[in-house]
This record gives structure tokens, C-alpha cells and sequence, in this order.
């Protein structure tokens, strides 16, 4: 096993993508993962890989587009409002079914915002973002660690499914340093049979499809089949953290989450039952498991450096059955655990 | 039986179906010419061609080669991530006016700056033809389109852009050619530049932009052999047909 080292959340995801076989990275810069550029700019030349800085992220996306095309294992990182315009992309490789890794370490928004941690990007990550009906499996890792793991599961995902996976992390989590342990280099061979430039008759990579009735309608319901086959497949990605025989439950994902464990520890030590539901993929979303675990407790928390955006799937989930109070932070605030500790205390 | 020796047939690269273009466009007519130039360098199984969004959004059912539909104005992107995975593949973006000068403006222009080793087929017909006829940015000042119903006015909206003038500004750029298919001269001229650039891409010179003066007789309201002649005696008197760069022969 390789042993801890001290890495930047940005530059762990950079090095793990690496490892896991991404050899074209196309980006912009943006705060806060300007790491990620900067590490594949002197990384990828060294294991013959491609960087290259785009004019955008209109073209970044576009140019992932084209690698992932060629069924390569290609990423791009940007943060939300970079993330914004890259939307449109997004729809397109949905519709083309093409592999592509994004990642997105949010920061507080509308519109240019700050450059604080946030989560007011969930909607569009699992809502879809950008036009028509689609889906992006949506991974959020609470740590360096997690960033790492998920990160090389992103990339064999994306090019298993021909979907793309997003990273969807904060600034707080690319910005801070913890220890991690990095996988061994991959050697990649993706059989792939599918994309262009294999020599083989002609392969078109589209999203058009003209008539509606014998095409448009039957590519969605391909890709429809597709996301339920996605829904079966990945629904262990989730954490619990004191859940069992539990009279409160906390629901928090990523920076959100870690910091609720640390209210929650001094909680306990008062007698107070109260534990973490955290989901890690945020689409496929841990529904099932979500309303098991609902039946079991009292009442149910949910904090987010958002407003009520996560709440709405775990609201989605409960069925009304449980009450639910939701705590936010906005605009690129964070929760501190006293803070968290007086909310829960005052709420039971 | 028939015997004799073949002197014109189909390219083998043009499918044998039916075509959207609208008769007189010079689309089918460089759609043919790209699959002749693919022929004779017998390079079909290895290129990749970028279908626009505008007339040429199914250019992949006319010509038999792997292809990526791009969204508006990002096949110069595409076409780098294309090229960057694969830069032995012959990778040619074919864009109109709209896609390419309008909402693709910075892709065209950041693409010719890093020099990729791409082929760009620049269809300038001064007009989006597509959505039905309104001003591209290479309208004419004066031309009537159905966004500028008394005439494109510069006051309001800004003069045509000269694309080939504007790439010729950058370093890295290896050949830009203005041409047009108006006439045979005109036509063979310009399959002969098309396949200059082509051949620089497969010999991995860089960047080749070729802008092909053309018709959009629908959208112009006029018979093609009077389009074909508007452009002889108009558009090109404002986009000069020449060859602004050649590394090659420098």
C-alpha cells in the first residue's frame, strides 16, 4: 500500500486522475481550483498526456467533448459559475454519450458571487443543468481522501457508462490540505468499440435527431433505460455515522457533513440520540435507503451551504411522512459545529 | 457492355442519398470536392469532419467519414480535443458564417492561435442560411436579410467581418485562402487550395483556414447562376479572393 502523504484536495483529484488513466485535461482558470490546472499542466507532459488551456469553458468542455469522442479518459475543472457555461456542453455529451470526468469545487453565487466554499450548485449538478432530459452521476467527498477514491471511480464510470461524472466538491475541500493515500498508476486499456478514429466504417457522434416519434423519443428512452440501469447499479455510495437506533437525523453532504459529525460527538455525549445520513452520490441519489431509514427516527435535520436545495431530494424521499427542518448558509458562509450544536439543541 | 475508360464518377467518400442543401448550393458542390480530395489522398477511414450547427448539421449523411456534431460555434473546440487524442487523424471543421464569425468567434480565433493542425472549411454565404435568412456577421452593408429588412446598416449594426484578414493577424497560422466556386476555374482553383491544406495537415504543418465565397440562393431570393454572379461582381469585391498565407512557399 502506498503510504499517507500530505496533498491539497485540488492537487489529490489532479494526481488521482492521473492514476486513473486521464491523460487530456482541458480547463480554465478559476478560483478556487486553479491547483488542478496548474498540477496537469506540469504533470500530464511527464506520462505523455495533453494539457491544454482553453479560451473558455465553452471550449474546454467542447474540447473534452472531442477527446471523449475518441473514447479517452478526459476531464475538465472549473467552479460554478465556469461550471454555468459549461452547461451546454453538458447537454450535448448526454445526448452523444461520450465519457467526460467534470469537476466542480463550488463557490458562493448567484451570478459571480465570491470565492467562499458553497453547495448552491445541487440543482443544477442533479437537476440537470442544462437543456433536455438528462442525468450526471454527481459524486460529493467530504475529504482528500474521498476526492481521491471517487475521482478514479469517476473515470472508470464515465467510460463504462458513456456518461458524464461530475466531482462536485467546494472550495474548502480543494483548498485544504489533508493526509492521503494516492492508488498505483493504472494502466489503461479501455476496450472501447464504439468511438471515432478507430479506422473502422464510418462512427457519428451526435445529439440530433430530426424526426421525434422513431428517434428523438427512442434515444431518450434509450438513455431513460440507461440512467435506471445507473440508479440500480450505484446505490452503496452513501455514509452513516452513529445512524443506527437513532431519535434524530442529521442529513448533510460533503464540508456540510463533516463539520454535523463534530456536533453530533458532543450531542451524544449528552445522551442526545442523533446520527448522519450522508449521501455521497448525489444522482444516483440513495433513495431507498433513505426512506428506510426515515421510518426508524423523529425527526429529521438537514443543513447545506445552500437554500433548501438538498433538502427538496430528502423531502422528496420522506414523502411527508417525518418532519424536516433545514438550516442554511448562503452566499459562501459556512456552518461552524456550535453553531450546529445550538440549532439541533434548540430544535428537539 | 459498356467500355471505355471512367472520366467522372461519384467519390467514393459522397454517399449515395439525396441532399438537404437547397439546389444551387455551393454546399453540395464543396461537400463533393472534400470527398474527391479525401479520395486521392485516400485518407477516409482517417478522417474525422465536424458537422456545424446551420445548413451543414447532417454533413455526416452526405460524406462517409467518423464525425462529431458540434453545437453552435464550438467545432474548433472539438476539433482540438479530436486532435489532441489522435494527431495522426485528418480533422477538418466545416462551418458556416454564423457558427463560425458569430457565436464561434473566440474558438475560431483561439484555435488558429494555437495553431492546431487542423483544416477549417469556412462557408461564407453572408447570410444564416439555416434559420432562414437573417444578417450573419459577414452580411454586406446594404444586403437585405430578414433581420435587416431596409439593409444592413453599420450604424446599427456594424460593419462584415473579414475572417481570413482577421486570422491573418495571428502568428501561428500555416495557410489561409480565400476562395469561391462561382464558375470551373473558380471551382478547380479552389479544390486545388483545399487540397494544399488538407495535405499540410497530413504532413503536420499546422493550421489551414479556407474561406469559400458562397451562395445562398433561397435565402438571397435569387437564381443560383445569379447568385454565382452577385458574388463574382459584389461579395467579392469586399472579401478578395487570394492566398493571405502560405508557409508552405514562403
Amino acid at each position: 500500500m502506498n503510504k499517507k502523504i500530505l496533498m491539497k484536495g485540488n492537487e489529490a483529484l489532479a494526481e488521482a486522475a492521473i492514476r486513473a488513466g486521464c491523460r487530456y485535461y482541458f480547463g480554465y482558470p478559476i478560483t478556487p481550483q486553479n491547483e488542478v490546472p496548474a498540477y496537469m499542466s506540469k504533470r500530464l507532459p511527464e506520462v505523455n498526456g495533453v494539457f491544454v488551456q482553453a479560451e473558455s469553458e465553452l471550449a474546454s468542455i467542447n474540447m473534452i467533448f472531442g477527446a471523449g469522442a475518441c473514447g479517452a479518459r478526459c476531464m475538465t475543472s472549473s467552479s460554478s459559475p465556469g461550471i454555468s457555461l459549461m452547461q451546454e456542453g453538458i447537454s450535448y455529451i448526454s445526448g452523444a454519450e461520450t465519457p467526460a470526468v467534470i469537476v466542480n469545487m463550488m463557490r458562493g453565487g448567484p451570478g459571480l458571487g465570491n470565492i467562499a466554499p458553497s453547495q448552491g450548485d445541487y440543482f443544477q449538478a442533479v437537476k440537470g443543468g442544462g437543456h433536455g432530459d438528462y442525468k450526471i452521476i454527481v459524486f460529493a467527498p467530504a475529504s482528500a481522501q474521498e476526492i481521491v477514491n471517487f475521482t478514479v471511480l469517476a473515470f472508470d464510470l464515465t467510460i463504462k457508462y458513456r456518461i458524464p461524472v461530475m466531482i462536485l466538491g467546494d472550495g474548502l475541500l480543494g483548498q485544504m490540505t489533508e493526509p492521503v493515500v494516492l492508488p498505483e498508476m493504472k494502466e489503461i486499456q479501455d476496450d472501447i468499440n464504439w468511438s471515432i478514429c478507430r479506422g473502422q466504417d464510418q462512427v457519428i457522434i451526435r445529439s440530433l435527431y430530426l424526426v421525434p416519434e422513431n428517434q428523438l423519443e427512442l434515444h431518450n428512452l434509450h438513455l431513460q433505460k440507461k440512467y435506471r440501469s445507473i440508479e440500480k447499479d450505484l446505490n452503496k455510495y452513501y455514509e452513516q455515522y452513529n445512524a443506527n437506533d437513532c431519535d434524530y437525523l442529521i442529513f448533510a453532504y460533503g464540508t456540510t457533513a463533516r463539520v454535523c459529525k463534530a456536533a453530533i460527538d458532543r450531542l451524544q455525549k449528552e445522551n442526545i440520540k442523533i446520527g448522519l445520513f450522508r449521501p455521497i452520490s448525489l444522482w444516483p441519489f440513495p433513495k431507498e435507503e433513505i426512506i428506510s431509514i426515515s421510518s426508524k427516527i423523529k425527526k429529521a435535520f438537514v443543513f447545506e451551504m445552500a437554500q433548501a436545495q438538498f433538502e427538496e431530494d430528502i423531502r422528496l424521499s420522506f414523502e411527508g411522512k417525518k418532519e424536516i427542518k433545514g438550516f442554511y448558509k448562503l452566499g459562501g458562509a459556512i456552518f461552524n459545529d456550535d453553531e450546529i450544536y445550538e440549532l439541533i439543541k434548540k430544535n428537539i | 457492355m459498356i467500355t471505355g475508360k471512367i472520366l467522372y464518377k461519384r467519390p467514393k467518400t459522397l454517399k449515395d442519398v439525396n441532399m438537404s442543401y437547397c439546389p444551387g448550393c455551393s454546399h453540395s458542390l464543396m461537400n463533393k470536392i472534400l470527398c474527391e480530395i479525401i479520395d486521392e489522398f485516400d485518407i477516409q477511414k482517417k478522417t474525422v469532419v465536424i458537422a456545424p450547427v446551420g445548413c451543414a448539421v447532417l454533413l455526416y449523411d452526405y460524406i462517409d467519414c467518423d464525425s462529431v456534431e458540434a453545437a453552435h460555434g464550438r467545432a474548433p473546440a472539438i476539433a482540438t480535443g479530436i486532435k489532441r487524442v489522435n494527431p495522426d487523424n485528418i480533422v477538418i471543421s466545416y462551418q458556416g458564417d454564423g457558427d463560425l464569425l458569430s457565436i464561434g468567434m473566440a474558438e475560431t480565433i483561439h484555435t488558429a492561435n494555437r495553431g492546431e493542425n487542423i483544416t477549417v472549411v469556412f462557408m461564407n454565404n453572408a447570410v444564416y442560411g439555416m434559420t432562414g435568412g437573417q444578417m450573419a456577421p459577414t452580411t454586406l452593408v446594404g444586403q437585405i436579410t430578414k433581420t435587416t429588412p431596409s439593409g444592413r446598416n453599420p450604424e446599427n449594426e456594424g460593419y462584415p467581418i473579414r475572417a481570413c484578414e482577421l486570422i491573418n493577424t495571428l502568428e501561428a497560422p500555416y495557410f489561409i485562402a480565400r476562395c469561391k466556386v462561382t464558375n470551373s476555374k473558380s471551382i478547380m482553383q479552389t479544390k486545388k487550395i483545399l487540397k494544399k491544406a488538407i495535405g499540410y495537415q497530413i504532413n503536420k504543418k499546422g493550421y489551414s483556414f479556407i474561406e469559400i465565397l458562397s451562395n445562398c440562393p433561397t435565402n438571397w431570393g435569387m437564381k443560383p447562376k445569379d447568385s454565382n454572379k452577385w458574388i463574382q461582381e459584389v461579395m467579392s469585391k469586399y472579401y478578395p479572393v487570394k492566398i493571405f498565407r502560405d508557409k508552405g512557399e514562403a
